[in-house]
């Protein structure tokens, strides 16, 4: 049984879908627990602080981000808590997720093209490619 | 204490020596340009970057961020560098450092927060159009070797990073292009032909103006304008900073930083700087977090400049133009095209007229300055709208109020009543009200002694505690002889 869970959320339709399974995943054991973490981008920090009033009101824009994930594994009942990471969101959540030791990773998989693959880089490849658990791509 | 030097300075010694040096060479284009700007010697912005780096990795109030000679100071001392010379800018550098003690010592970071969003996003753009318009003359109309080495420049700086992120672009722009324009002889103007490089640490000087009430006051206006800017981007960089590490820090310590570093700096030779939000997010993002990679930029930038000075000034502006093109387009707010769109109408319209006025003026206090007091009647107007609702209750006119009861409102607030009735009696509710001062309570008085005089009686409901006391010590109209005053 999986015990400790780690979904990588960015708020969008993917991560909720990718909630939906993290839901199917540690439902059955009673005392699994899911981390939702999302990444505060740095490549974002100073559009973000720049059009918030302040430090508080920043916070709770990334809390209302996550809040429908949050709301998908509560519907599941399903135990979860939530951290918040600051970095690049590939190397962040690989990071995170090797030194916490999750026994698996979910994320979801944004479906770009290979154009804006290669000018984006895809955040779950670069995942699957480093974390040192077993991970779960959600399309 | 001991323990929180040790985490300040040495938890991350080789993320931020490795951090600091990026910085460094990241730094140097910049600084020379930013001098450039000022209408200065490179040495001055490059000698400004080296101080104030190393100055503030000690005394800064927020670790990891880096500070240098900016654009924001250069373009505030254009006319003082023009009208005046150098000297004055030392002179005006040395009580800029002054000013922002004291702001520190007076905790005006506090009053950051009433700044509204609206005018930083204003600032940030107005600076980045400011940067733009800098370097027009250096580019347009000189000939066509220019705009082909601009264009290789931004062609760099644009796409390397997308393969290559451990070397900062510009630096591979600034090697390369030195390297192509030194080797092909293209006529290209360069940096020696806008001033000189000394390879020298910077020395202790006494700036060269006269010690006049007149020299004071020729400086004062621009170091109040530089102490203001730099401390408003020093204090949104500190904020950033803050988000990008998850961590806090002391806003009021930075703003004495900053004013001790620009003190010393005008001492040494340098023009007043500030922190800088670009080249904080590379510090950050290189790995930098402590205070020993603010040291080792400011360290390695003046180590680079006395052993490759001679190359130095063969950089043709052209490559320091692009990067200055690169530096005004990542400090552009380019979300504020949807902020236009979703912001309040008054929101939007600061926003714009703080841009407009620092384009006009070339002056961004003045934009910031006009913006917050833009913001500030806006929301005046805003607020100060008053409603009062009558309803009839058994024959007995009954008056609601609905909002904030101030100096702004006042006039609206009388103008709702009717005071044609006789002999009634007449109840003003303020349950959904606030008085806020004595032309509130100086509105209340008219209004009641108004009613009064037809011989109508007047009740009072619903005030609560905060108005109530007002209106217990300043009201007139229950004493006996209160009359209607006559103005």
């Amino acid at each position: 049984m999986y015990k400790k869970v780690l979904l990588a959320v960015d708020g969008s339709d993917h991560s909720i879908r990718a909630a939906k399974q993290a839901v199917k995943i540690a439902a059955p054991s009673p005392d699994a627990q899911v981390t939702i973490v999302f990444v505060a981008d740095h490549a974002n920090a100073k559009n973000e602080v720049l059009h918030s009033g302040s430090s508080m009101e920043l916070d709770l824009k990334r809390r209302k981000k996550i809040q429908p994930i949050e709301e998908t594994l509560a519907a599941g009942q399903v135990k979860y808590k939530v951290e918040i990471l600051h970095g690049t969101p590939g190397p962040a959540i690989v990071e995170y997720a090797n030194k916490e030791k999750f026994d698996i990773l979910i994320i979801g998989s944004r479906g770009l093209n290979g154009l804006q693959e290669m000018v984006l880089g895809s955040v779950s490849h670069k995942v699957v490619k480093r974390a040192n658990c077993p991970v779960l791509i959600v399309k | 204490m001991l323990k929180k030097i040790k985490a300040e300075w040495f938890s991350n010694v080789r993320g931020d020596v490795l951090a600091g040096i990026v910085v460094a060479l990241a730094l140097i284009p910049e600084a020379i340009a930013f001098s450039i700007i000022a209408g200065v010697d490179p040495m001055v912005g490059l000698y400004a970057s080296f101080l104030i780096s190393v100055i503030i990795a000690f005394i800064g109030g927020r670790p990891g961020m880096i500070s240098a000679a900016t654009g924001a100071m250069a373009l505030l001392m254009v006319p003082l560098v023009r009208d005046h010379g150098v000297e004055y800018l030392l002179a005006a550098t040395i009580l800029t450092g002054v000013i922002q003690v004291l702001f520190g010592v007076f905790k005006v970071a506090k009053v950051m927060k009433f700044i509204p969003r609206a005018v930083m996003i204003g600032f940030v753009n107005a600076l980045a159009i400011l940067i733009f318009m800098a370097q027009v003359p250096h580019f347009v109309g000189i000939n066509n070797t220019t705009y082909i080495f601009v264009a290789i420049t931004l062609a760099i700086v644009y796409i390397v990073p997308r393969f290559l992120k451990s070397v900062p672009a510009p630096l591979i722009a600034l090697v390369l292009l030195t390297a192509v324009a030194i080797y092909s002889g293209f006529e290209l103007r360069t940096v020696g032909d806008l001033g000189a490089i000394t390879k020298s640490l910077p020395s202790f000087l006494i700036p060269d103006v006269p010690f006049s009430i007149e020299t004071i006051m020729i400086v004062l206006p621009y170091s109040l304008a530089l102490a203001i800017v730099g401390l408003l981007e020093s204090l949104l960089t500190a904020s950033i900073v803050d988000d990008m590490t998850g961590t806090g820090s002391d806003k009021n310590k930075e703003s004495r930083g900053q004013g001790i570093a620009n003190f010393v700096t005008g001492f040494f030779g340098g023009m007043a700087g500030c922190a800088m939000i670009g080249q904080s997010v590379i510090n950050i993002k290189s790995g930098g977090r402590g205070r020993l990679s603010t040291l080792v930029s400011g360290v390695f930038l003046i180590f680079l400049i006395i052993v490759l000075g001679d190359l130095v000034v063969q950089i043709p502006m052209p490559v320091l133009v692009g990067i200055m093109i690169m530096v005004a387009i990542g400090t552009f707010d380019w979300s504020s095209f949807t902020y236009l769109k979703k912001a309040p109408r008054t929101d939007a319209a600061v926003m714009v007229l703080t841009v407009l006025i620092v384009v006009y003026t070339h002056d961004l206090s003045i934009g910031v300055i006009a913006g917050v007091l833009l913001s500030a009647i806006f929301f005046v107007a805003k607020i100060s709208k008053i409603e009062v609702k009558k309803r009839m209750e058994n024959a007995t006119p009954r008056y609601s109020v609905e909002g904030q009861l101030f100096f702004a409102s006042v006039e609206d607030f009388l103008e709702k009543f009717d005071y044609s009735i006789e002999n009634e009696n007449v109840i003003i509710d303020f349950t959904d009200a606030h008085v806020w001062d004595d032309s509130g309570v100086g509105a209340i008085d008219r209004v009641v002694l108004k009613f009064k005089e037809n011989g109508n009686e007047v009740i009072l409901e619903g005030l609560d505690s905060g108005s109530k006391k007002l209106v217990d010590k300043l009201a007139i109209f229950n004493s006996k002889n209160a009359k209607l005053p006559t103005h």
